[in-house]
């Protein structure tokens, strides 16, 4: 068994996941309720899908220059993924994009009304300034 | 390495860019349809990924980083104008 053999072999593999990790984020593009939902779906072939029709490229060239134009390719990604899919998740918060009642723990909700709390606060103090300084 | 392998791996992403496009025509929000499309960029980086190992050369790597960059900014724009717009 030579190491050219285990390489394809291992490509092979490498290659059926990465499709196979694709088509399960289609399923759940089509089967998944709301757009949070979804987006859970789709994160999968973005990262690890790709890492493994990557790996499959490296493992089949086996050259320094590739594997490190690969390896910049993933880093792009890994670092671009979350920030899109924080604004998208962001934005769809924001417009009612989620279900109703599929959000078991809101952090951003409280964040939001403790932010709105404060901004009311700051609005009411002016006045009671203007209150207490009247003696002067 | 054998054919089969490329036949069902071309199949199978084949089957994920339809699914994505039919949520991109579908899709009840902007929303839906951009992370549909997200979806249907890293599937095109996959097939891109897998028509270079089939033929074995790497002249498509500066597409896949270029199909990268463009799902990136392409949700990133999107995601800006609805909050700012307010509505879908």
């Amino acid at each position: 068994m030579s190491f050219d053999l285990i390489a394809d072999i291992l490509t092979s593999v490498f290659l059926l996941l990465g499709a196979f990790l694709s088509l399960a984020a289609g399923v759940g593009l089509i089967r998944f309720p709301d757009a949070i939902a979804r987006m859970h779906a789709t994160t999968k072939p973005q990262i690890l899908g790709l890492t493994f029709i990557l790996a499959g490229i490296a493992l089949e060239e086996r050259q320094l220059s590739t594997t490190l134009v690969l390896m910049a390719l993933l880093a792009f990604q890994m670092m671009t993924a979350p920030i899109s899919a924080h604004m998208i998740g962001r934005a769809g918060y924001r417009n009612d994009v989620i279900a109703p009642g599929s959000l078991l723990v809101d952090e951003l909700k409280q964040s939001i009304d403790e932010v709105q709390q404060e901004l009311g606060r700051a609005e009411n103090e002016p006045k009671n300034e203007n209150d207490d300084g009247s003696p002067n | 390495m054998s054919d089969w392998v490329f036949i069902v791996v071309g199949l199978t992403l084949t089957a994920a860019a339809a699914t994505a496009l039919f949520r991109i025509i579908r899709g009840p929000s902007i929303l839906d349809r951009m992370i549909a499309s997200d979806m249907l960029l890293t599937t095109m980086i996959c097939a891109l990924g897998a028509e270079m190992i089939y033929n074995s050369h790497t002249r498509s790597l500066a597409a896949m980083f270029v199909l990268a960059g463009t799902a990136f900014l392409g949700s990133v724009v999107v995601a800006r104008y609805v909050s700012r717009n307010g509505r879908l």
